[in-house]
């Protein structure tokens, strides 16, 4: 059993934990991720590592309410337990040799892209972070990246915070008045990710993207989370969580990557309606 | 009193009814059976079946304790050269091991082994509720990577010695593949449950939740203040066709579909794990795993399940029981076959089609057999221009896995061959002073008794290593 040591509502549907596990403190880097199942009999979910604090022994994860599992997790309070939480997975972001270094990250996903940037920033690097939301009320981490960015832009789908529009639309800008970077690292929805990478293109900038697809086991076991890279004309099988899971933006089939993340779309609705409605139910004392 | 020619057979549930449920399949030998079955033991002087084991168990010795009734005693017996015996007299391949070496094999059929020791071990589950003294400690530490069967052989094998042992899993359960891969119609995850906890009342301490390679590694191990590591971490990474389609919503590895069904309970009803259930399935490979995959298929609902093999019915590396109770399931083969293609579905009207990108069926080429290949088994040829499609919802990939990459990667100096399996000494010794390997993550796929035996092998290693000092 882990203890979730802290608990904080970010927005409406992102909730941030502190859980104790003190191995997985001490060896995390950013980029990595963890899987966890809430209880018993649960599924088994992965989710990047946020954060750590390997003095206190906790690991920091976020994640958006979207299915029924998530739904669970966001139900559990601070100092109750989570049945397990294993980790780190995955192989640690690439920093080596990068000394500018664009951060493009999207909705939930700017969780997994600030330790990113907090990183590059520790290391020295110049860090410009490009964050995006769908409005104002789903803002998260604004004053974090903030604290670690030498320029940080922020936009909102409508407008309702920051600047309107999305992140693709001041990466090129910036592109295109000759800005440079070493690595552009992208982390959210696999449909920006993908539009990230295209503007990138004509300008020859690296792009790495971080997949997050489903897994199971996390060590390689399962397969679950196999994409496909096209690399030099040929088209390569790799898994996301042994190989992964940041990867060349360029060699990625994204749309692939979009279909197969739906496989389960209709049951994990499902999951979820059901998970409120229990929820209602124990809520409101009916039987 | 005569020699009946033939082993006694053991009661299964009929065919049409466990199509339907997931409770095991075969029901062992009651008490009268068994003692009539191991009448049937010459008690031979040469013993060919013990080394026909690959963990040598003491076979006439147990099998004249069942004939006099001392049930325990033929328990205990057992209990000296295998820590899991309810596990492998269900699971072993004996018709291939111990029975194919028995005497009575060279003229009738050979004695029912596997069914004895199954008989033996869940008598003793079911009423011996005393628990196993404790060895003395000896003051040694030894580390296991991996609670399958080679992990938890070794384990078992050193606690008994008086070693204080921990195990290392990365899954929430410890089992391995006998609880993430054996359905449980196969081998109730009760029985490895009470296997596992066996090992614990011998002393050993099992963690759960620890990716060895990640979470710690072997370096560290050795730092904590372990002297010997075994590494039994199993397979890894699934194999694919390489084929156009495989990455279509539908396709599974056989890993991945038996882990959503065992180890996540998508086979219960108030499951939580998705899994495409129902329609009609392909599973495509001749193994055991193939043939679990299928019969897990078919008992989530499907309306068909195919294998689909490409060679012939004498090439099938499962257990003949397997293919035998697959076929009485109502599974059907399609031998001589290789898939060229997945085929998916595309709606050309709608791109928003929900049902885009999903399996719609499999295309195959017809085989016929050639010379025979290094390893004596004759080529598969495709037939050209005979490729014809079947129409299915969910593809089943099971053939085969490649050893776990974690360990070797943060492992400095550990070799490996060109596969990626943990390059070891006949008493299991890799290339570092102390570490041990064994089982899938050394061969590659193979059983879980090959695995045991390994783990046994192990131990002893570990065992004269440490003693020496």
């Amino acid at each position: 059993m882990y203890k979730i040591v802290r608990k904080r509502v970010l927005n409406p549907t992102v909730t941030q934990m502190d859980i104790e596990a003190p191995l997985v403190a001490k060896k995390a880097r950013p980029g990595q991720f963890i899987i966890l199942r809430v209880d018993e009999d649960g599924e088994r979910i992965p989710l990047t590592v946020a954060g750590t604090n390997p003095k206190e022994g906790t690991v920091k994860i976020i994640f958006q309410v979207v299915g029924g599992t998530t739904q669970r997790l966001n139900y559990k309070e601070q100092d109750e337990y989570i049945e397990d939480f294993v980790g780190p997975l995955g192989r640690a972001t690439h920093t080596e040799g990068i000394k500018k270094v664009c951060i493009v990250g999207g909705g939930v996903g700017c969780a997994i892209a600030l330790p990113v940037a907090q990183e590059f920033h520790r290391l020295g690097a110049e860090v410009t972070s490009i964050i995006g939301f769908r409005e104002k009320n789903l803002v998260i981490l604004e004053e974090e990246f903030k604290a670690c960015s030498d320029n940080m832009i922020l936009l909102t789908d409508d407008g309702s915070y920051g600047r309107e529009g999305n992140v693709t639309v001041p990466l090129k800008e910036m592109l295109e008045a000759g800005k440079e970077f070493d690595m552009i690292i992208t982390i959210g929805p696999l449909i920006m990710m993908k539009f990230v990478t295209l503007a990138a293109k004509p300008f020859g900038v690296p792009v790495t993207a971080s997949m997050n697809p489903i897994m199971i086991d996390g060590t390689g076991m399962c397969g679950g989370c196999r994409l496909t890279l096209h690399r030099n004309g040929e088209t390569v099988t790799k898994f996301a969580c042994v190989d992964g899971p940041e990867f060349n933006a360029y060699e990625i089939d994204f749309d692939e990557a979009m279909s197969r993340g739906r496989m389960y779309a209709d049951f994990e609705r499902h999951a979820h309606a059901e998970s409120c409605n229990l929820f209602k139910k124990v809520q409101g004392g009916e039987s | 009193m005569a020699l009946n020619p033939k082993k006694c057979e053991m009661p299964t549930q009929p065919p049409s009814e466990r199509a339907k449920n997931f409770k095991e399949v075969a029901l062992g030998y009651t008490l009268e059976m068994a003692k009539g079955e191991a009448e049937r033991c010459l008690n031979c002087k040469n013993k060919p079946c013990v080394a026909g084991c690959p963990v040598n168990i003491d076979i006439p010795d147990f099998i004249t304790h069942i004939k006099n009734g001392e049930l325990e005693a033929a328990y205990q017996s057992i209990l000296k050269s295998s820590s899991l015996p309810a596990v492998c007299g269900r699971v072993c391949p004996q018709e291939t091991q111990c029975e194919s070496k028995c005497t009575l094999g060279i003229k009738f059929e050979p004695v029912g082994i596997g069914r004895l020791e199954r008989f033996v071990a869940d008598w003793h589950n079911e009423n011996v509720t005393e628990k196993p003294a404790r060895p003395a400690s000896n003051g040694h530490r030894v580390a296991i990577v991996g609670s399958g069967p080679s992990g938890l052989t070794c384990a078992g094998d050193l606690a008994k010695k008086g070693y204080e042992v921990t195990v290392y899993e990365a899954l929430h359960t410890a089992g391995g593949v006998l609880v993430y891969g054996i359905p449980e119609f196969r081998l109730p995850k009760a029985i490895v449950a009470k296997e596992v906890e066996t090992l614990k009342n011998l002393g050993v301490t099992i963690e759960t939740n620890v990716v060895i390679g990640k979470t710690l590694t072997i370096d560290e191990l050795f730092e904590m203040g372990f002297e010997a590591v075994f590494i039994g971490s199993g397979a890894g990474l699934p194999s694919f066709m390489n084929i156009p389609g495989e990455s279509l919503k539908g396709v599974y590895s056989a890993n991945e579909f038996l882990t959503r069904s065992n180890l996540m309970k998508a086979y219960r009803t108030d499951s939580t794990t998705p899994i495409m259930k129902g329609g009609k399935v392909a599973v495509v490979g001749g193994g055991n795993v193939a043939m679990d995959a299928a019969r897990t298929a078919l008992r989530l609902g499907a309306e068909n399940v195919y294998i689909i093999y490409r060679r012939s019915e004498e090439e099938l590396p499962a257990r003949a029981e397997e293919v035998e109770h697959a076929k009485e399931e109502g599974i059907e083969f399609h031998l001589l076959r290789n898939p060229v293609e997945i085929l998916g579905y595309q709606n050309p009207e709608d791109p928003r089609d929900s049902k885009n990108g999903f399996v719609s069926g499999i295309r195959c080429i017809k085989m016929e057999l050639g010379e025979p290949d290094e390893r004596g088994r004759r080529r598969p040829i495709p037939i050209p221009g005979s490729e014809y499609d079947i129409a299915v919802d969910t593809v089943i990939m099971s053939i085969g896995t490649s050893p776990n990459p974690l360990i070797k990667e943060t492992t400095e100096g550990l070799a490996v061959n060109s596969r990626g399996g943990i390059v070891v000494t006949e008493e299991g010794l890799t290339s570092i002073r102390g570490v041990y390997a064994g089982g899938d993550a050394v061969t590659g796929a193979a059983t879980v008794i090959s695995a045991m035996g390994a783990g046994k092998t192990a131990a002893k290693a570990i065992h004269e290593y440490l003693e020496q000092g």
